[in-house]
Parts: C-alpha cells; sequence; structure tokens
C-alpha cells in the first residue's frame, strides 16, 4: 500500500519537475497510439459502414468473425509482426523491427477489428432507421455509407476512443516488436513493466498514474474539441 | 496543438533512423537489470559517438535475435549456447568480457538451512528435501540454463521437481526476483541483478562462493556473412571499447552499497578479428 502512496508522490514530482524522459515516453506513446488509431480508423470505420449496408453470404458468419477478432491477443499479435518483420521474415529488408513504425503496425491491426466491430453496431440500428429514406432516395451505396458515416460520428467517436483505450494501455506486442529500447521504442507501458521487473514499484506505479491521467486527458480534449455535452446538446 | 506535438512525436520518431551511427545489441535481462548498462552507454556514446540500442532479453531469446539477423551483436552469458551460435555460423566470434557470480537468495528464517553448506549441489539437495519454495526464471535464459545444470549435478532432475514447491516463473530476472519475493521461496540470480534489485522483502542472500556458479559474460558479434545489412564495423569498434582499460575501470568500480557486482576479465592482447 506504501508504494501507491510513493507511486502519486512519485508522478507529481515527474511531472511538475518537467522530467525530461517522460515527457519523451509520454510523447511517444501518444504518437503511437495516435498514429495507429488514426490508421486502424480510416480502414475500420468505412469497413463497418460497409459491413452494415451491404447484404452478402456468409454475412453472419463475417460480423461473428470480426467480433471474435476484437479479442485478438496482442502477445500474439506481437508475435507474427515480429516473425513478418523480421530480417529472416518476408519484410525484413525494411528494417523496420524494433523501431515505433514496427509498434505502429502491430497495433493496428489489434486496433482495426475492434473500431471496425463497434462502429459496425452502432451503424447497423441507424441503418435501420434510415433504410426507407435512404432507398426511397435512391442513393447509391457510397452515398449511403458517407450519410452514415456523418451521422453517427459521436459513436464513431467512441469506437476511436475505444481504440486508443486499448492501443495507449496496450504491452504485449509492442514490447516484442519494439523491444523497449531507451528513447528510441520506449513508451509508456513498456517502462511500467521495466520498472516492475527492477522492483522499482513506486516509479512503476507513478507511471502508471501519469499514464491513466494521459488517457483522461485525451479523452476530455477530444470531448471538449468535438462541442458534445454543451448545455441542452447530447 | 495535437498536430504540433505529433510533428514533435515524429521528428523524435525518425531521430533515431537519422543518426549514423547506432547499434542494436541484445543482452540478458541480468546485465540490464544489474544497472551497469546505464553506466556503460552514456560513456561509450562519449568515447566513440555510437549510440548502442538494448534490446533486453534473455539469453534464449537474445540468440534468436542474432540468428535472425535483427540485432548487430549480443552479450550474453550461457556458454554451451553461445559455441552453438558460433557452430551454427551467426556469429563471427566470441569475445569475453567480464564475469560476476549467481547466488542463491531465500528467505531469511531459511527453512532449508542453505546458508552453512559448503556446495551448491548440497544447497539445492537440501531445498528439494524440505521442498521449500523455490521460484525458477523457467524462461531458457542463461540463468535458468545455469540453474538446470545445477539440479542434475544434485541428481534433482525434472521429475523430482514437484508442483508443490518448484514454480516456474518463465520470466525475465527481475519479475522471477518479484515472484520469490511474493512466494517467500529461494530463488538463483546473478549478484548484480540481486544487489540492484528493489524489493527484497525478507529474502535474503544465502549461498554463494562455489566454484561452479562462476558466471561468464561474452560479447558475439553477428557474422555479416550470414547478414549483409548488420554493423560489424561497428560492434567491432564497440568490442574494442568493452575490452578497453577505460571499460575495465567503468565495470571493475561499479559498486553499490559496497559491493562490487562485475569483474572486468577481457584479454587485452587478444587479436580482434580473424
Amino acid at each position: 500500500m506504501l508504494e501507491i502512496w510513493q507511486g502519486i508522490q512519485a508522478a507529481f514530482w515527474l511531472i511538475v519537475t518537467f522530467d525530461a524522459d517522460l515527457y519523451e515516453i509520454a510523447a511517444r506513446s501518444l504518437f503511437v497510439t495516435c498514429s495507429a488509431v488514426a490508421i486502424a480508423a480510416l480502414v475500420g470505420l468505412p469497413l463497418g459502414a460497409w459491413l452494415a449496408v451491404s447484404r452478402y453470404r456468409f454475412r453472419r458468419f463475417v460480423i461473428a468473425m470480426l467480433n471474435a477478432l476484437m479479442g485478438l491477443p496482442p502477445v500474439v499479435v506481437g508475435l507474427v509482426v515480429y516473425l513478418m518483420l523480421s530480417r529472416s521474415g518476408p519484410f525484413g529488408v525494411m528494417g523496420l523491427l524494433f523501431t515505433p513504425w514496427a509498434m505502429i503496425i502491430a497495433q493496428v491491426i489489434i486496433l482495426t477489428p475492434l473500431i471496425a466491430s463497434i462502429a459496425h453496431q452502432s451503424i447497423r440500428d441507424l441503418w435501420a432507421e434510415y433504410h426507407d429514406l435512404l432507398i426511397s432516395l435512391n442513393t447509391t451505396r457510397s452515398q449511403r455509407i458517407k450519410t452514415l458515416l456523418w451521422d453517427s460520428r459521436r459513436a464513431l467517436l467512441t469506437a476511436a476512443l475505444a481504440g486508443f483505450g486499448r492501443g495507449i494501455g496496450e504491452v504485449g506486442a509492442i514490447m516484442i516488436v519494439g523491444g523497449n529500447i531507451d528513447h528510441v521504442t520506449r513508451v509508456m507501458t513498456t517502462a511500467i513493466a521495466l520498472e516492475t521487473s527492477k522492483g522499482d514499484f513506486a516509479l512503476a506505479i507513478g507511471l502508471g498514474f501519469v499514464l491513466i491521467g494521459l488517457a483522461i486527458a485525451v479523452n476530455l480534449a477530444l470531448h471538449v474539441l468535438s462541442g458534445t455535452e454543451v448545455r441542452d446538446r447530447w | 496543438m495535437i498536430r504540433s506535438i505529433l510533428t514533435a512525436a515524429a521528428l523524435f520518431a525518425s531521430a533515431s533512423t537519422l543518426a549514423a551511427d547506432t547499434l542494436k545489441m541484445a543482452v540478458t535481462t541480468s546485465f540490464h537489470n544489474s544497472g551497469l548498462s546505464e553506466i556503460l552507454l552514456p560513456e561509450i556514446q562519449k568515447d566513440i559517438g555510437l549510440e548502442v540500442q538494448l534490446i533486453v532479453v534473455g539469453t534464449g531469446q537474445a540468440i534468436r535475435l542474432g540468428e535472425a539477423g535483427d540485432v548487430d551483436a549480443i552479450l550474453v552469458h550461457s556458454r554451451k549456447a553461445e559455441e552453438a551460435f558460433l557452430e551454427g555460423g551467426f556469429g563471427t566470434h566470441r569475445r569475453e568480457i567480464m564475469y560476476n557470480d549467481f547466488v542463491l537468495v531465500g528467505p531469511s528464517d531459511d527453512p532449508a538451512k542453505i546458508a552453512g553448506v559448503e556446495t551448491a549441489k548440497e544447497a539445492l539437495t537440501a531445498i528439494a528435501v524440505n521442498e521449500a519454495p523455490f521460484a525458477s526464471r523457467g524462461d531458457d535464459s542463461g540463468t535458468h540454463k545455469m540453474e538446470l545444470a545445477l539440479w542434475n549435478t544434485a541428481g534433482i532432475d525434472d521429475t523430482k521437481r514437484g508442483t508443490s514447491w518448484y514454480n516456474e516463473a518463465g520470466a525475465g530476472m527481475g519479475a522471477t526476483l518479484n515472484t520469490a519475493a511474493g512466494l517467500n521461496a529461494y530463488v538463483l540470480t546473478d549478484r548484480a541483478s540481486w544487489l540492484n534489485f528493489g524489493n527484497k522483502q525478507s529474502l535474503t542472500l544465502l549461498f554463494s562462493g562455489d566454484p561452479v556458479l562462476f558466471n561468464q559474460y561474452a560479447f558475439l558479434p553477428v557474422n555479416p556473412e550470414m547478414h549483409p545489412h548488420v554493423k560489424h564495423d561497428l560492434a567491432m569498434n564497440l568490442e574494442n571499447w568493452l575490452t578497453s582499460a577505460r571499460a575495465a575501470e567503468l565495470i571493475n568500480s561499479y559498486t553499490i552499497n559496497g559491493e562490487t557486482l562485475f569483474t572486468f576479465n577481457a584479454e587485452q592482447m587478444l587479436k580482434a578479428a580473424e
């Protein structure tokens, strides 16, 4: 229990003294996860919408698979991406292993099914509502997808934030493909794992509090920027 | 604002790839957890302008990374595995750098009474006979290989190590020490990791000094004939530095609570590369 109190103190001092290492790894955490969320949203949101408005064979099976992939184990994704990017693997010549780019690739694979699946759920409900209207207006499929994406933007923000939440706290995959190299691929979660392995629980939990604070700050900032929950709006 | 943060982040994400002299080296968790790397790396950067990027893993995984060509050199401590690495043609040569020793750590009330015994063999036998809790690395690392070899010499094989007292953590040195502290169990660790470990709880150093517990660290550059992209020249620069008088001084003078952690033993006049 003492460590938790010491952790709060450690977090406080790290922040107020502008600890350069802390700000560096926090910025890198944000960079990796925000990039991964952006790419995963670019792929996952239209994919979710397309799956909702289209009718095709094995639709139930495809949706079930997508939902199952939400639970992709990060450590397995990390291992597969490692084998792909390793110098002995198919993409080894690109030299991406143990760089932030490898970490982004791994997180995109983890986050895309999650974002696509949540997007699909909310767009499916909206599609049931809009179906007759959009059909009667004789819209093309891409017009329908665009309309549905725009009108369910709040739910899609939630999808992106869920992706951000999973990415920023993820350690299994990025530890393997990033290697936790100081000043290159060390991020908040791998730094916490490292301090824990050193038995320095106070610093580890201090970093943990900073990470939680970071997640709260990002969520708050996005809600403020998107102008939600203002007066009588919802 | 978010954009400027991202730009800044992108700058330092690419900074490492732009810097001319960087070398990737896989090292054992025991080397890194000892804290020595934090002393040596800034000096290496200062003296030869080389940024050494450490990938901290067990010896087993370090050797796999070297075989795959994902790192430029490895620094490990398991002679048999190192020799197999060289026989496979994955490394150019093996250069001994420094040594320390393995120690047996355990609960301070010492239920198996290993504090007074003469040899590591007797100590392990006492732990097994008393079925006192023991935490093993279980991760194919150098320390784990040493531990298994010790069990074998004591004649206590796999089947005789009951799961009721023998716990395989499957983790690095620090994580295994955390496990041992939590279980109040005996554990084999290198001296350096033990001295630098912050969560000792009621664990204490109980047995050391048997010559079989000698722990040699060696540097092995990855073979550029096998993997043409590896930075062999830089690995050789690093090796020259690691075997220099400057490194000897830094390694020998690294102490925690007045105790020396590593002893430098590279042969100075050895011809560096064939």
